[in-house]
């Protein structure tokens, strides 16, 4: 009996050790985020300095000076691009999923192989044609040509994960709405979707956190009309050190959205990131 | 990848000469079933495979944007350059650096961070939200903190800390560029790989733990011959989409290095986009876009393989 005590004891005196492990792992990691925030809230002078300082007098007058920069335009382009192409993947993914959970049409593996494989597909190799057609047609600097391509970078993981999500409704259900005589498209509105609301939520969001933060194909046919949010952070690269309290308030503003929807949506994060596998 | 597209597209109907009426409802049953499948199958098909089809065709020409009208066919000669070509060598060899440093990296970070955040204490939940913030910052946003607050050579933490043990100012970015982006890397996906593998880690069966721990098996034993097999499906998960990401790199190189000093840390994606936005060179930045999507499916196929039999031999 002595001896298990011994043995809990050590473990309770281990385990201390390792939650401070833990928490200073942790604290590391947010470190950068940490700073970033805080460097938002100095002025110029307090926000490159040695030693780097911890306290000043904050002040939001970065906040205010990111509106006079023109922010606005930007982030009313990435909001508009983000829910446009959301709703765009959600519209297309859903019925794809269902023909492929549901009611399972024949080849699904391959047909599901196929839109997996296309993520695997490096942008890199299809960038050229894009740019040169898009400026043949006239749709460079467009925000439409970037939701198309938003749209066709998220709907393979969509499709994944509706299809996840679509196969956990129980087919009796499905079939007792039938029965019933609810049409194929009743069946979908007031039967499946109330029941895979929470699924919709979790492949929405994994579409605005791509979409919100995407930045190869925004600098590439971008300019000054359709540039998103990335772009107006890149901006503050060619005045170089001088001016990072400006850069950490855009920083932060443009971080914001996606950390807080991510927070508070933890658990459809993980099983979106893992395109329906975890669940 | 692109080869796939034939097998993959809609599956032909079955050629039947005379249709007797139970096979044309069967048909139109299965047409009934496919249709909802059509709008999302057909736009993928148009937005991914028909470019990559067209940028095929444009590495069998000499094309730059520079001079209209200059578009002749020049057949494989695209190719011979790129070939050739000492930068392209070093960008792809980059690019698998990158890539694998980052991968493994940041999943033997994540298992371990995994390890350390499957376990009962005080603020568990608060560490968990801490740990996974960095995946959510946007990664441009994320690579200019490094850049500039973090890794500033006069004024960045990083430097400072390392002040105070003795060390000596180091100019990150220009004298380790690699080590640089992936540091910053590492930092954005070690989250990722935390979260799989710590949904893995809450998935495991306790009763299987407390029956061997019954059985006087040590937490090492107990590690190695219950949790790791059982994490394997999370871990190559990990690896595998960690991979499909982190080979587009392009923000952080982007952002950090500028491929630079140099070409030191230019990588595909850059390099291309080098050839292609700031060279013009339309036919050699597809003729590289076609070498890297054949590369891909080549690493992607044996890699797999090599990980799945790793996997396989040890449990």
């Amino acid at each position: 009996m002595a001896a298990l005590d011994t043995a809990v004891q050590t473990r309770r005196r281990g385990g201390g050790a390792l939650t401070v492990l833990t928490w200073f792992i942790g604290l590391l990691f947010f470190f950068p985020v940490f700073w970033m925030v805080l460097t938002a809230f100095k002025r110029e002078t307090d926000a490159a300095t040695d030693p780097p300082k911890l306290f000043f007098e904050p002040t939001l007058e970065q906040f205010g000076n990111l509106f006079d920069a023109g922010a606005g335009t930007y982030f009313l382009n990435s909001l508009f691009a983000t829910t446009v192409s959301t709703l765009l993947v959600l519209l297309l993914a859903v019925p794809a999923a269902y023909a492929l959970a549901i009611r399972p049409v024949k080849r699904t593996k391959d047909v599901l192989f196929f839109f997996i494989s296309t993520k695997m597909l490096p942008v890199v190799a299809v960038i050229v044609p894009i740019y040169v057609i898009a400026g043949q047609i006239g749709a460079l600097d467009n925000v439409w040509m970037l939701i198309v391509l938003y749209t066709a970078m998220n709907l393979p993981i969509a499709v994944w994960m509706m299809r996840s999500f679509l196969q956990e409704v129980p087919t009796e259900v499905l079939e007792a709405a039938q029965m019933d005589g609810a049409t194929l498209r009743q069946n979908i509105t007031q039967v499946m979707l109330p029941m895979v609301a929470p699924g919709l939520a979790a492949t929405a969001l994994i579409c605005v956190i791509f979409a919100w933060n995407e930045f190869f194909f925004a600098v590439n046919l971008t300019a000054s009309q359709a540039a998103t949010v990335p772009l107006f952070l890149v901006g503050f690269m060619t005045s170089e050190g001088l001016y990072w309290a400006q850069l950490s308030a855009a920083a932060t503003l443009a971080s914001l959205p996606v950390v807080l929807a991510g927070w508070a949506a933890q658990k459809q994060l993980v099983r979106g990131l893992s395109m329906g596998a975890i669940k | 990848m692109s080869a796939d597209t034939a097998t993959a597209g809609p599956p032909p109907a079955p050629a039947v000469p005379k249709k007797p009426p139970a096979a044309m409802s069967a048909r139109r049953q299965g047409w009934r079933r496919r249709a909802p499948l059509m709008p999302a199958l057909i736009f993928t098909i148009i937005a991914t495979q028909i470019p990559f089809l067209v940028t095929v065709w444009y590495s069998l020409n000499s094309w730059n944007l520079v001079n209209p009208g200059s578009e002749h066919f020049v057949g494989l000669s695209n190719y011979v350059d790129v070939f050739t070509d000492r930068v392209f060598r070093q960008a792809a060899l980059n690019t698998v650096v990158i890539t694998g440093g980052c991968v493994l990296i940041a999943m033997a970070l994540g298992i371990g961070m995994a390890l350390l955040l499957d376990r009962k204490f005080l603020g568990q939940s608060v560490v968990r939200t801490l740990m996974i913030t960095p995946f959510l910052v946007m990664p441009v946003a994320g690579a200019l903190i490094w850049q500039t607050s973090m890794l500033d050579p006069a004024f960045g933490i990083v430097n400072y800390v390392i002040g105070l043990v003795g060390i000596d100012p180091v100019n990150w970015t220009s004298s380790y560029p690699l080590v640089s982006v992936i540091g910053a890397l590492v930092w954005q996906w070690t989250p990722f790989m935390t979260l799989l593998v710590l949904a893995g880690l809450q998935s495991q069966g306790r009763d299987v733990l407390e029956a061997a721990q019954v059985d006087g098996a040590g937490p090492t034993r107990m590690f190695r011959a219950i949790t790791l097999p059982h994490l394997r499906r999370y871990i190559e998960l990990g690896v595998l989409l960690g991979a499909i990401y982190v080979v587009n790199t392009f923000d952080q190189i982007y952002i950090l290095t500028q491929g630079g000093p140099g070409t030191a840390s230019t990588n595909l994606p850059f390099y291309i986009y080098q050839r292609a936005f700031l060279g013009f060179d339309i036919g050699q930045a597809a003729a590289m876009g076609v070498v890297v999507v054949i590369g891909t499916i080549v690493v992607a196929t044996f890699a797999l393989r090599m990980l799945f039999r790793t996997f396989s031999e040890e449990t």
